[in-house]
């Protein structure tokens, strides 16, 4: 490991005092950023893809996802919330969407906005970047921001296949800015709180790759939204005497599902692949590096089972979710076909069409290859041969006993300074057989890893 | 540094399993970009070669700071006319393998086109070996 800059915001953070150091985080993380170290998880930042896969694997809530304080919206006169068509997946048919968004407004937004309306304008520029950008194959998405940080990390010769447009979220967040100005309200009045189903997007707006800024004020957790919204409906909200909103801009079928899988691929031109669950990602990447002549025009890629509807800050169950989500654009489809039915179609986003394509690029995204050894080649040679030396003596049987993931991870540890060969139990054993090591040396290297606590006798 | 690697023919499912090792090891070097890409894709379309016609084959790597030198040595019928075996296009894979998206007969060419240097020498009957060599600082 290399390490040097930090290059990412994370939402994950770990709680040293709740870690129970059990390793379970350490053993799922598709990029190998976490180790065990005195008893507690320790995640190496620039590893670190924000996928939220230990956020699930831990079994005592000790990581967790850092949020924007809901009361700081106060801090702004236009307080809008924009809300990912997730949100709306996560309850049952029976509420509303005028429903959520009057408890919304209810807890101080002014304004709600569904960040797919920002489909109507990237939907057709991004099919026509596919078929202008035809020396480039096979293009792929940068909706999941997870996604793009394991391309750099872990993939850095396809980070020239990334498509450098603006996210749905991005655009509807400049649309709603650009809007509340041009209706008279200053810059500084205006926050615009996204509520998020995800860490990835989290990190993407407090550290935007390819992007200066991030038209974003802040952000607010999807599960702890979800659930006051839900109390308040369950409650009897709104009520007879409450003030109720009315949504009016619809999302049309295309914007519904665009969080969803397949939800851009079906949409772009040639041929398209949509893969979800970033292990399924890492697989197919692979094989992608490896050949050439590719036919495929388009790559949709998220990190999580069933894309956004399985984040990890969701409430409902994703396979629900996608469901009602399809259900919806189904019923938005059948209006859209209905020339009786006054649908203002697409919504005054379009009107916007123009400035908005003006400011969709982003620019160029930067490989930083977190897997070689070291900047000098020479170097990376020598350690290179240190490690197959290592693994020579290692069991490959990825125990994780020694606070690393695997056997070839605990032997880059080695060789870059961060651990020791003892650490490995099967090496131990051999060493106390040998009398090269005793038992209490053996312990010793144990409690290191893995805390005093867990070795105290505890009859 | 050296390795070896055994091809099995006609097993697709494997095929692949010693670029991806090649390409690991190519990353911790922090060898450039565009010389990896070309290495992972000649030496996957070399060992699909030998999935392809051959019976079985070993791949012997060579690895120092300078270069990677691939060889891929197969037991199978061999190559009667290298020749004509080097012109785009040309292709003896059977309609099952090709329908798996292999033998479209850009096989050698590809991988001479792709690296630094290419060497292929065959005997009818008896096997083929292509040695394909890349400089890290080009």
């Amino acid at each position: 490991m290399v390490m040097d800059t930090k290059y990412f915001h994370h939402a994950l953070k770990f709680r040293k005092d709740v870690c129970i150091g059990c390793s379970h985080c350490m053993s799922v993380c598709p990029t190998y950023a976490i180790r065990i170290r005195d008893g507690k998880a320790d995640l190496l930042d620039n590893y670190c893809v924000d996928c939220g896969r230990c956020y699930r694997a831990c079994p005592v809530g000790a990581i967790i996802v850092e949020q924007d304080d809901l009361r700081q919206i106060f801090n702004y006169s236009k307080r809008v919330a924009i809300i990912p068509s997730v949100l709306m997946g996560q309850f049952p048919s029976s509420v509303s969407i005028t429903q959520v968004t009057s408890v919304l407004m209810e807890l101080g937004f002014t304004h709600v906005y569904e960040v797919e309306h920002g489909v109507e304008v990237l939907k057709s520029q991004m099919s026509e970047y596919i078929s202008e950008n035809t020396d480039i194959r096979p293009l792929i998405s940068t909706f999941c921001p997870a996604i793009v940080r394991l391309i750099q990390v872990r993939f850095p010769n396809l980070t020239p296949n990334l498509i450098l447009l603006k996210s749905p979220l991005d655009i509807a967040a400049a649309y709603y800015n650009k809007k509340l100005i041009d209706e008279g309200n200053k810059a500084e009045e205006i926050g615009i709180f996204y509520i998020t189903p995800c860490a990835a997007k989290i990190a993407a707006v407090k550290s935007p790759v390819g992007q200066k800024n991030s038209p974003i004020t802040g952000v607010i957790n999807m599960d702890y939204i979800f659930n006051k919204v839900y109390t308040a409906v369950k409650q009897g909200f709104p009520g007879k005497d409450s003030r109720i909103f009315p949504s009016r801009d619809p999302l049309k079928s295309s914007g519904i599902t665009w969080p969803a899988t397949n939800g851009e691929a079906a949409h772009m031109p040639g041929r398209t692949l949509a893969i979800d669950e970033i292990n399924n990602v890492i697989e197919f990447l692979e094989q992608l590096e490896n050949e050439e002549n590719q036919d495929i025009d388009f790559l949709e890629l998220r990190a999580c089972d069933e894309s956004c509807a399985g984040g990890i800050l969701t409430s409902s169950n994703r396979f629900y979710t996608v469901e009602r989500l399809k259900k919806r654009a189904q019923r938005s489809e059948n209006k859209e076909k209905d020339n009786n039915y006054r649908y203002v179609n697409p919504g005054p986003i379009i009107e916007y069409k123009e400035f908005l394509k003006q400011n969709l690029a982003i620019k160029k995204i930067q490989p930083r290859s977190m897997e070689k050894l070291d900047e000098n080649i020479s170097l990376a040679m020598k350690k290179m041969e240190q490690v197959h030396e290592i693994l020579d003596n290692l069991p490959y049987v990825d125990c994780g006993i020694c606070g690393s993931p695997t056997c070839s991870v605990l032997a880059e540890d080695i060789v870059q300074g961060h651990a020791n060969i003892n650490q490995c139990i099967y090496v131990q054993k051999n060493l106390e057989q040998k009398g090269d090591l005793t038992s209490l040396q053996s312990m010793e290297i144990l409690k290191k890893i893995w805390g005093k606590d867990k070795f105290e006798d505890k009859q | 540094m050296h390795f070896e690697y055994q091809i099995e023919g006609g097993n697709f499912t494997r095929a692949g399993f010693a670029s991806s090792e090649i390409k690991k090891m190519m990353k911790q070097l922090n060898v450039d970009m565009g010389v990896i890409k070309r290495t992972v894709v000649s030496t996957y379309e070399a060992e699909v070669n030998v999935v392809a016609h051959a019976f079985s084959g070993t791949i012997y790597v060579d690895l120092d700071e300078e270069k990677i030198v691939i060889q891929l040595q197969d037991q199978g019928p061999g190559i009667p006319d290298i020749d004509q075996a080097m012109k785009e296009g040309f292709s003896t894979a059977s309609s099952a393998v090709r329908e798996m998206g292999f033998g479209a007969g850009m096989g050698l060419p590809n991988i001479k086109r792709n690296a630094d240097d290419f060497q292929i020498t065959s005997e009818v009957n008896k096997g083929t070996n292509v040695k394909i060599t890349m400089f890290f600082n080009k």
